[in-house]
């Protein structure tokens, strides 16, 4: 279900707690998960489950209760866009609307080519650098002008 | 970068973050000589006292003190966690010490573990900052190389493992019993309290929880001494503290300055306030503290007790400054969204009171509101504030009692005249955001 | 000790109490909704807050721990803002529709509104809308009236054992769920029906077939386990609705099987029989009682008279109440005949020979909390008896360590510390093995009956086992249904006899039936020159009475008993429901009172004696067994059967301290010389699935359709199966001597080698032999 490599990544994770609190790794285990299959399908919620001797509705409380973990299909590339307060004051909810225009989409959506997934995402403890985005969840992008903005779609467009 | 502060002083951004260089800034001196002078714990725990180091992850706890509840003669399993969840609106500081610093607050943990004898520690790191939790294993790992954290540290008989753990997108993790039930690898609900964490913590142990300020903040404190550390900020403020500058300023950013420096300095400091606008308020402490209006900002210190007394709270050092352009429902309504969108859900007044409130502040937003639209704000305010199990409740309800009180009329005239009292081209021009088609 | 004040009341609590706790010493109610006495505190709905002094801020009841000298104010005018104000946020996205809500007239919510619900809602926003789950064929959902209270998600956890439900999502999107597609399937899963305060769950046979205040509500026992759990019995115009729990501590605490709460469904059965009915000439006809019973009086008076009184035997369901079987002895005994048991899947009987009394617990029901050590010997305890279950599995968090003996490992949701996997045949060995290595720990002489026949080598897991029970402070030894129904259960009781002296522990036997001990009492037992109920099938009679019994699916070997009934002259069946089996076998059907419908008594377990009384009022024709009972004696003008009520038989059926009649000590019985079966030979093992137990439950529609009635299969551990050449999802032919069914193969891990479990009781399997010994597999 999941590769080798994931698995041993997970492993890691497990070792990291003691000995008869497996449950400790399941965060950092459904991220590993995650990256490797791009969401979490209910398949890959109870592998995850089954690995760590967990119930598998105790996997989706936390799957479905962290906001980074993606329930559904996402997009080659998920960008999250900060619009809280501090950003918004800065230029973050511009952002948002110009990447809504530049993609076609709204938050939430996916480009019909399944490239491109756009989410309204809630303080990335980064609101000095705002406008700032988040690509797949563990790229953090910081002063997102139109400019760096078309930057980076043409980047991730070529991937 | 950054030449003046304490725990950023002396860092060169991303090039200067390595073991390396911080045993050349004199890192790790503190952990080396209270290990080879086994320094008594007790000794740890007064020279902490002494400083009047207070928590900076936002209630402004004296750190000593809670080192103290400790029971340190318990025999079993005792934890430490450091709470880098940084996910209060506004504040960005502890990004920074760990993307700059990481091993400031390894050695500021060790430091803590050898004082109240916990074994074991886990550094809790917010889900957005990836990167810097990838940093923070490498560190991690310097660390243990070096023998400076694992087993047998320096060669002594104490020994301490930290490990880091990564968030992944919920604000109520930082809420310190949320976040020990999510290392627990389960959601982050917090609990009822007590017991505290102090004895029934991290899987039913005793355990104590920082802010990474916090214990980024120790070793100088050890190095420095408890007095001197007080003296640099005011009495009953020690030392100096990290201030997240963000929104309507020139230069937004880190400012690590003494407790009790005046705001103005400060605001001076970020650059001034955007293309020389004027003023219109402050949050001085993270998106939870109460609104304050410039002219009573203004007159403030950057230290807990000026700001309090000015009705608000020095919170988490997270500044967020709005000038004239700013409408003010629309600022709510995105702040009472955000508490809306990160209640847990577990307790009555919280999981139905932020819905509540972010509608009705929507609303109003959205030239729908009602004459009693106020007044049923302060009302369900009233009915969230100190009924919940965490201070969540209380977070969203006082942005809206305090945006209400200080401007007041500004939404008066929102529910009369069904539109902005800021005009749209103003709000355009101060920050290219504000501006929906309702409004 | 603590001494507090209570709305002006002085009350003393033990140390570590809430004020929950305190508030309920002293009489004094707080609203609440997410607290409850059995469950780990949530302090999640925010109802309780209470005003004490010196505290800042309300306080939740139910989370704070009181301390020397507070003050609490439950009504104040600040606590009952608080509560208010809580009251208010409750409501806004509840649907405000109860006159069509299953729940109304008794719904916490409801009640609670009424006083702390203010008169009009300010909340003009849009309601939440929450999809509803199917949760299986019990429990309906209105997921939008949840309040998320996590009552039923901490009971699936904690009390039921397994997490199946769960709070997924947060804030106002948080949502109670089970995963996606998954069902709740605990034995034990209409608590949460009972547990949750409005009108999400539900239960589903019951959906809007009647207001609360429009039945009448007795109190009854179930008829079903052991533990005889108390019940609310709710009708509407004579027809059971809907049973609740009676709470009790002692015995059930405040739970239900759903076996306990939905076997009521079996009372509409369309095979419930209404009227007496006669086989002539092949076929069946309604009749009067008056002719039904004069049939059956003489029918038993001339084979008595042609084959003598011994060629009669009575067979009575352990199902059935002790007056019953009292009144069924009675008879037959009146008639001459010793011939009576109702000890229908019993295979051994040795220890008959020097009765010591009625096999039982051997300890209070609620002492098993107190237990630290306990070995469970040939026990399927999950499904046999969910509720004691239950009860192991609290007190095993709070360190009771389990251990097991038996051929099957099913999950019962519990840790189970060790656990020797062996076949029925190698039971007595692995008890001598564990007598050896106990005695040898404690260095105390074995009882010289047992010495000689013991084995010498000692397996790793007996030898854990015995570590286990040797480090105990309070143990005991349980025999469960398996090992009551195996061909060496005489030496199964007595080696735990043997391990229970070891260790300062006591036996238990659990009892398959409710009234497993009542039978006992009532000495529905054959005489000492009558046969029991094995040979009563081996060497065929001439006629039989049976009580509350189908052939097919009641008894230790259902072909034997078929074949054997069917070649009698007559046979009269006392029962409730016809059958295809009873058909053909019966010559008269005499409709008896299922246990809502009469009044009786059942001995539970612990020796408890629980008397009920009918609740509605028979169906048709139906009379209670009792009635027809006596109404036969005199008839056959036997003497005592002059009855005017059941009190009165049970006054003649009952001890007056019935626990002096209760002992699992057996005697003259000797450990025979372990006898391996030949190689290649496999073993059945049967299991009695927990809907198909007794005829009231097998007919339960709803129960019909849970996950626990799915239908038998042959499991085979992977290794047998290899040997024997065969793959999972094959068909095969099982044999027993000239017994046989066809069913499907599958692997099973958690089965000891050598084995073939197949489940007895089930239509599908109704056509085999004896549910332990030698069985074959033969591939179709
Ligand atoms: C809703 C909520 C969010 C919080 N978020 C944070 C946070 O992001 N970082 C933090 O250090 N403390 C946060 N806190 C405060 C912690 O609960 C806790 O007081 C703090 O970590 C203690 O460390 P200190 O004494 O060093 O400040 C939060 C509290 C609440 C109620
Ligand atoms: S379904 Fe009922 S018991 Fe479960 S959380 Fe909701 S209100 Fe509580
Ligand atoms: S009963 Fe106390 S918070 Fe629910």
């Amino acid at each position: 279900m999941l590769s080798q490599e994931s698995l041993q990544q997970i492993d890691r994770e497990i070792a990291k707690y003691p000995p008869d609190q497996k449950q400790s790794a399941v965060m950092a285990a459904l991220r590993i998960a995650q990256v490797e299959k791009g969401w979490l399908a209910n398949e890959t919620i109870e592998f995850v489950a089954a690995y760590l001797d967990m119930p598998a509705i105790a996997v989706y409380e936390i799957a479905s209760f962290y906001n980074m973990y993606d329930l559904e299909p996402v997009g080659r590339h998920k960008i999250t866009v900060c619009t809280n307060l501090p950003c918004a004051l800065s230029g973050g909810v511009h952002a948002a609307e110009y990447l809504k225009e530049k993609l076609g989409i709204g938050f939430n959506e996916t480009t019909p080519d399944g490239k491109f997934t756009l989410k309204e995402g809630e303080c990335m403890g980064a609101c000095g650098d705002a406008p700032v985005l988040l690509h797949n969840n563990h790229r953090m992008c910081s002063w997102m002008t139109r400019e760096k903005i078309d930057q980076l779609l043409a980047e991730l467009d070529g991937k | 970068m950054s030449t003046q502060g304490m725990i950023l002083a002396g860092c060169d951004g991303d090039r200067t973050w390595r073991l390396q260089d911080y045993l050349a800034r004199g890192g790790y001196s503190a952990l080396k000589k209270i290990v080879a002078e086994r320094i008594p714990q007790d000794t740890i725990i007064a020279e902490l006292k002494a400083s009047v180091l207070r928590g900076r992850g936002g209630a402004g706890f004296p750190t000593g003190l809670k080192w103290s509840f400790m029971p340190r003669s318990f025999p079993g399993d005792k934890y430490l966690a450091c709470n880098s969840d940084e996910g209060e609106p506004g504040t960005f500081k502890d990004r920074d010490i760990l993307r700059y610093n990481p091993h400031s607050v390894i050695e500021g943990m060790a430091i803590a573990a050898y004082a109240m004898g916990a074994a074991r520690g886990y550094n809790y790191i917010h889900g957005e900052i990836f990167e810097i939790y990838q940093r923070f294993e490498e560190a991690l790992e310097e660390a243990r190389a070096a023998k400076l954290i694992g087993q047998n540290i320096l060669g002594s008989d104490f020994s301490f493992e930290l490990f880091a753990h990564h968030g992944y997108g919920a604000y109520i993790c930082g809420e310190e019993t949320a976040l020990l039930e999510s290392i627990e690898g389960k959601k982050g609900q917090p609990r009822f309290k007590p017991p505290f964490p102090a004895s029934y913590g991290l899987y039913g142990k005793p355990t104590t929880i920082n802010n990474t300020e916090t214990f980024a903040s120790v070793p100088f404190i050890m190095n420095m001494g408890g007095e001197s550390f007080l003296n640099l900020g005011k009495p009953n403020n020690g030392g100096m503290k990290l201030f997240s500058v963000s929104g309507h300023v020139n230069r937004p950013g880190n400012y690590e300055i003494p407790l009790g420096t005046p705001f103005a300095e400060l605001l001076e400091m970020a650059g001034g306030v955007r293309g020389g606008r004027k003023l219109k308020a402050v949050i001085p402490g993270g998106s939870s503290a109460p609104v304050l209006p410039a002219d009573i900002m203004m007159g403030c210190t950057m230290d807990y007790d000026s700001i309090s007394k000015a009705g608000s709270m020095l919170g988490s050092g997270a500044v967020i400054v709005m000038d004239e352009t700013t409408c003010m429902v629309k600022a709510l309504e995105r702040l009472s969204y955000f508490y809306f969108e990160e209640s847990c859900g577990q307790c009555t007044p919280c999981r139905e009171g932020t819905g509540w409130l972010y509608r009705v502040v929507h609303r109003i937003e959205h030239g729908l509101g009602r004459q009693d639209d106020l007044d049923l704000l302060n009302s369900v305010t009233g009915n969230i504030m100190g009924r919940t199990i965490c201070a969540l409740g209380d977070a969203a309800s006082m942005p809206v009692q305090s945006f209400v009180k200080h401007f007041g009329d500004e939404f008066m005239y929102h529910i009369e005249n069904k539109k902005c009292l800021v005009s749209p081209e103003a709000q355009y021009a101060g920050s290219n955001i504000y501006v929906s088609p309702s409004c | 000790m603590l001494e507090i004040e209570i709305d002006g009341k002085q009350v003393s609590v033990q140390d570590g109490s809430t004020v929950m706790d305190a508030a309920n010493q002293a009489g004094v109610y707080i609203p609440h909704f997410c607290y409850h006495k059995k469950l780990s505190i949530a302090a999640n709905c925010r109802m309780c807050l209470v005003q004490v002094e010196k505290a800042p801020k309300p306080l939740p009841a139910c989370a704070t721990p009181v301390t020397a000298g507070m003050k609490v104010w439950t009504h104040s005018e600040a606590a009952v803002k608080a509560q208010k104000g809580v009251m208010e946020f409750l409501l806004i996205n509840h649907p405000l529709d109860c006159p069509i809500c299953d729940q109304g007239g008794e719904c916490q919510l409801q009640d609670l509104a009424v006083g702390y619900g203010g008169a009009a809602s300010r909340y003009q926003e849009e309601k939440r809308v929450v999809f509803n789950k199917n949760l299986g064929p019990l429990v309906s959902t209105d997921m939008t009236r949840c309040i998320n209270c996590t009552r039923c998600v901490r009971f699936t956890a904690e009390i039921a054992g397994e997490m199946e439900l769960g709070q997924a999502f947060r804030g106002e999107h948080a949502e109670i769920m089970p995963f996606i597609e998954k069902t709740v399937d605990s034995e034990l899963s209409g608590n949460i029906i009972d547990l949750c305060p409005v009108g999400a769950l539900t239960s589903k046979p019951f959906r809007f077939s009647a207001r609360t205040w429009e039945m009448s509500r007795r109190r009854s026992v179930s008829p079903h386990d052991s533990l005889g759990a108390n019940l609310i019995v709710q009708t509407k115009h004579d027809v059971v609705k809907r049973v609740l729990p009676l709470e009790n501590e002692e015995v059930n605490e405040c739970w239900l099987s759903d076996k306990d709460r939905f076997s009521y469904e079996g009372l509409e059965s369309e095979e419930r029989l209404t009227t007496p009915m006669i086989k002539q000439d092949g076929e069946w006809k309604a009749v009067d009682w008056q002719s039904a019973l004069e049939f059956t009086a003489n029918g038993l008076l001339d084979v008595s008279r042609e084959h003598g009184p011994a060629a009669i035997g009575a067979l009575g369901s352990p199902h059935a109440t002790v007056e019953e079987l009292y009144l069924l002895q009675k008879l037959v005994r009146g008639l001459g005949s010793g011939n009576v048991d109702f000890r229908l899947r019993q295979a051994d009987f040795r220890a008959d020979a020097n009765p010591t009394g009625a096999p039982w617990l051997g300890m209070k029901i609620a002492e098993v909390g107190e237990l630290n050590r306990l070995l469970v010997v040939g026990s399927f305890l999950r499904k046999d008896n969910p509720l004691l279950a239950q009860r192991v599995r609290q007190a095993a968090k709070r360190g009771l360590h389990v251990s097991v003996v038996g051929p099957t490992a099913d999950e019962w949701l519990l840790p189970v510390r060790h656990r020797a996997l062996v076949a029925p045949s190698a039971l007595v060995g692995t008890l001598g093995q564990i007598v050896v290595a106990l005695a040898a720990a404690k260095g105390v002489a074995i009882d010289e009956r047992l010495a000689g026949a013991l084995p010498t080598e000692v397996s790793a897991e007996a030898r854990a086992i015995a570590g286990s029970l040797d480090s105990g402070r309070k143990v005991a030894v349980w025999l469960g249904n398996l090992a009551a129904q195996d061909q060496r259960a005489a030496e199964l009781r007595l080696l735990a006899n043997e391990i229970a002296r070891l260790t300062d522990g006591t036996v238990g036997v659990i009892g398959e039936a409710a009234n497993s001990v009542g039978g006992y009492l009532a000495g529905a037992l054959p005489s000492a020159d009558g046969l029991n109920a094995r040979r009563m099938i081996e060497e065929p009679r001439k006629a039989y009475v049976l009580l509350g019994a189908e052939p097919d699916l009641d008894f230790a070997d259902p072909a034997a008993t078929v074949a054997a009934l069917g070649g009698a002259r007559l046979v009269v069946a006392l029962s409730a429901f016809t059958s295809a089996s009873l058909r053909e076998v019966a010559d008269v059907l005499l409709p008896v009172a299922p246990f809502a419908e009469t009044s009786g008594t059942f001995v539970n377990t612990e020796g408890r004696a629980q008397s009920f009384v009918a609740v509605a009022r028979p169906l048709g024709e139906t009379r209670p067994a009792w009635k027809v009972l006596r109404v036969l004696g005199n008839l056959l003008q036997l003497s005592g059967f002059d009855y005017s009520d059941s009190e009165a038989v049970r006054a003649d059926a009952l001890p007056a301290e019935p626990a002096a009649y209760l002992s699992n000590r057996v005697e003259g019985v000797a450990l025979s010389a372990a006898q391996d079966l030949p190689v290649g030979v496999l073993e059945r093992v049967a299991d009695v699935p927990i809907h198909f137990a007794d005829p009231l439950a097998r007919r339960a529609d709803a129960l019909r359709r849970t996950r626990d009635a799915a239908a038998p299969q042959a499991r085979i551990s992977p290794a047998t199966l290899a040997a024997l050449g065969l793959a999972g999802g094959e068909r095969v032919r099982l044999v027993q001597g000239s017994a046989g069914a066809e069913l499907t193969v599958v692997a099973d891990e958690r089965l000891a080698e050598g084995c073939v479990r197949v489940a007895a009781a089930h239509p599908d399997s109704a056509t085999l032999g004896a549910l332990s010994g030698a069985i074959s597999v033969e591939r179709i």
